[in-house]
């Protein structure tokens, strides 16, 4: 019994130490907020937001409620967290493997750029993007086409748009090629393993992924136009484009930014899964006469996997935090448009940051959730 | 079990005792007073440098009329008007610096509007400078009013402030499309505008003549004759100090009441013997009026001296910088402006 109480108590005074701060915390801010007439509630989410914001992927704009901003930022926090991690995932992988090649060249100038990119604060990167390089871009009017039709400006990169008829067939199509894939690939590793037989899974799947959604613009009445940005004056010195997509110079250099820093530490998760695999490894593989391609694809990869996956998660978790980052430039992420402008325009300190908060944490706890499902998966399954 | 609800009981107690003690320190009269007094500088909040408002020198020394209020504030409840700590604040930072308690007097240019007021918790104490949104554009692009804005034209301006609702206001009744691109400091928005991102650049008329004197070469900008708002800017403190509301109020008034009656920071000792009884009040040769707020009486006669009158502010931090030489509405009621302020008696 004493035992039991000797092991129990510190916990219970810990638990009760903790819900105290807490609880001294919330009455705290509860008096001092009734002291200035301030009140608590969650009631100005509906309310009319009249603010607009620069750039969002959902119609948007003054008329719409608060809550309506909250979720622009949300997607905008969302998209430039998922164009970057693409980005340093690609780079990441260049780069990593690129350290561990045989070419003087190529090994070190991989080593200079990771030095280079991950020892100069992040912050700086942003501003050096924004306000050194995409600076040096031209004025509209200026600007030579890239491709012969996307420009490069200081206002922004101008692309076509997209328009199209019947999209939802075009859509069924690749949702018929996703469908396909999965049930050849099952089908070939069922194949290798009764028989032995290896089919060329990923050529099948590249054919099926030109082949099938091209049909559809011959027999599916599928069609695409393109909507060209026309250069259009809007005073004796000054022009925009319009017609086509313009991608914010903000956005652009919040990618780069954030994409070129960490890829530079995804690039040392390579590198570091690919090194600890064993020589051993290789050598025994080789041994029983499989090819190098075969070599890195069914025994250095699957292994060194295990290693690179959960240190490359917290690299997309630091990643999506430090888009926050985005408030220093005006892209108009989360913190700029529902933790700034919503803040000052509502004075509800308190909801919106601690909304904001959760935010984050549901976000990081997604992409953790998703990284390990997939660590999950590619672990040694033991029989 | 037993023991966990004589724990839970204890910290109920606890709680309820640091209540109690907290919401009986909120209750004594003007706390924001004392806590000055006894700390020796006024806390005051300021922009993170707009000329001829609050702006810091190379050395650190901070000169503006919004300074200037705070500067009075030190004179009357400490007998120095140097004693001020600047804080400075974007625009964003600004209200929750004063509710938090980290500033007791937020002087930078901020506007006057129903829902700061009543909504979060802040007191507005008067205006000291009657300002209005108006555009920025590059003289080289012959636009010469804001009629000639065309759909897609891209404005620069400071997040968290009114600047962005009246702009949305004024391009939505007019029906044209723009892109508003919104930083956080007003250096930001000036470097971005500057570079030729935005095609203007908005905000306050008074903050537009002031940033222009930053620019790289100011005389290619123009300011747009437009107002497209009111703005009237004053000094703002935390809701629930009556007493440190009128010390503020009162002493941004004896500015302004100074002028009126012609006594500036040279010739305030000599007024004592005026034979007019509101200037011998102003500078505390008749009445009580420091009394009121637990000052003694010459808290109005040190701001005078020290800081000087309303005018003498306005002419060494905006006239004479060349910013806005033109009082415009800054004028006094006798002079065709409307500064009026209530009698001090």
């Amino acid at each position: 019994m004493n035992n039991k109480i000797k092991k129990i108590l510190p916990q219970i005074i810990t638990v009760l130490f903790v819900l105290g701060i807490f609880g001294f915390f919330t009455f705290n801010a509860q008096i001092n907020m009734d002291n200035r007439g301030i009140d608590f509630g969650f009631g100005f989410l509906t309310q009319e937001s009249s603010f607009d914001v620069q750039f969002s992927l959902i119609e948007y704009s003054g008329s719409h409620s608060y809550a309506r901003a909250y979720l622009v930022g949300l997607l905008n926090t969302l998209l430039v967290s998922f164009i970057s991690i693409i980005f340093c995932t690609i780079l990441g992988v260049i780069f990593g493997v690129a350290r561990l090649s045989s070419n003087y060249l190529i090994r070190n100038s991989a080593a200079w750029y990771v030095e280079f990119f991950r020892n100069i604060p992040l912050l700086l990167q942003i501003f050096f993007w924004y306000y050194a390089a995409l600076r040096a871009l031209p004025v509209p009017e200026k600007a030579g086409p890239w491709f012969g039709v996307t420009y490069m400006t200081i206002k922004g990169y101008y692309i076509p748009s997209f328009i199209w008829t019947n999209l939802d067939i075009f859509l069924y199509s690749i949702l018929a090629v996703i469908v396909s894939i999965i049930i050849i690939s099952t089908y070939a590793k069922k194949l290798q393993e009764n028989e032995g037989k290896q089919t060329p899974v990923f050529f099948i799947s590249l054919g099926l992924i030109f082949v099938l959604p091209a049909l559809t613009f011959f027999i599916g009445g599928v069609s695409l136009d393109f909507g060209i940005p026309v250069l259009k004056q809007l005073s004796k010195t000054s022009y925009v484009f319009e017609g086509g997509i313009g991608l914010p110079p903000e956005l652009i250099a919040l990618v780069l930014a954030l994409s070129l820093y960490t890829s530079t530490f995804v690039a040392e998760c390579v590198r570091a899964g690919i090194q600890g695999i064993g020589k051993g490894q290789k050598e025994a593989a080789a041994s029983v006469g499989l090819t190098p391609n075969q070599i890195l694809k069914l025994v250095v990869m699957p292994q060194a996997l295990r290693i690179i996956i959960p240190p490359t998660t917290n690299q997309y978790l630091n990643l999506t935090k430090n888009s926050s980052l985005a408030a220093a430039i005006a892209y108009p992420d989360l913190v700029l448009v529902f933790a700034g402008t919503a803040l000052m325009q509502t004075g509800k300190a308190i909801e919106i940051v601690s909304i904001t908060m959760l935010t984050y944490l549901s976000i990081s706890l997604a992409i953790a959730a998703i990284m390990n499902w997939y660590n999950k998966k590619i672990e040694i399954k033991e029989k | 079990m037993f023991n966990i609800i004589k724990k839970l009981t204890s910290f109920v107690a606890m709680v309820a005792v640091l209540f109690a003690f907290t919401t009986e320190a909120m209750a004594k009269k003007s706390k924001t007073l004392k806590n000055t007094q006894k700390k020796g500088f006024v806390r005051c909040g300021v922009s993170q440098g707009l000329p001829g408002f609050s702006n810091a020198d190379a050395s650190g020394n901070w000169t503006g009329v919004d300074v200037d209020v705070c500067r009075a504030v030190a004179a009357a409840v400490l007998g120095d008007a140097n004693k001020v700590k600047f804080t400075p604040l974007s625009a964003k930072e600004r209200f929750t610096a004063l509710t938090s308690g980290e500033i007791d007097i937020l002087s930078r240019n901020t506007t006057w509007t129903l829902s700061r007021d009543a909504d979060i918790g802040l007191t507005f104490v008067g205006v000291n400078f009657y300002d209005g949104q108006g555009f920025m554009v590059r003289k080289n692009s012959g636009i010469t009013s804001v009629n000639q804005f065309k759909n897609g034209i891209s404005a620069c301006t400071n997040i968290g402030t009114t600047t962005e609702l009246n702009m949305r206001d004024f391009f939505n009744s007019r029906g044209i499309s723009y892109e508003p691109v919104a930083f956080e400091k007003a250096d930001e928005v000036v470097a971005a505008y500057d570079a030729g991102r935005c095609d203007t650049y908005t905000t306050d008329k008074s903050g537009l003549a002031a940033q222009r004197t930053k620019m790289k070469n100011p005389d290619e900008h123009i300011v747009l004759p437009e107002t497209i708002s009111k703005e009237p800017l004053g000094p703002v403190v935390r809701q629930g100090d009556a007493v440190w509301e009128d010390i503020v109020r009162w002493s941004l008034n004896t500015m302004i009441e100074a002028e009126e009656y012609g006594i500036t920071s040279s010739n305030a000792d000599s007024m004592k013997t005026s034979d007019n009884p509101a200037i011998k009040r102003l500078v505390g040769a008749e009445g009580e009026l420091g009394a009121a707020f637990g000052l003694d009486n010459d808290w109005s006669l040190r701001i005078i001296k020290q800081v000087g009158n309303y005018g003498e502010s306005y002419k060494r931090n905006i006239a004479d910088p060349g910013i806005l030489p033109d009082r415009g509405p800054n004028q006094l009621w006798t002079k065709g402006g409307i500064l009026y302020v209530p009698p001090a008696r």
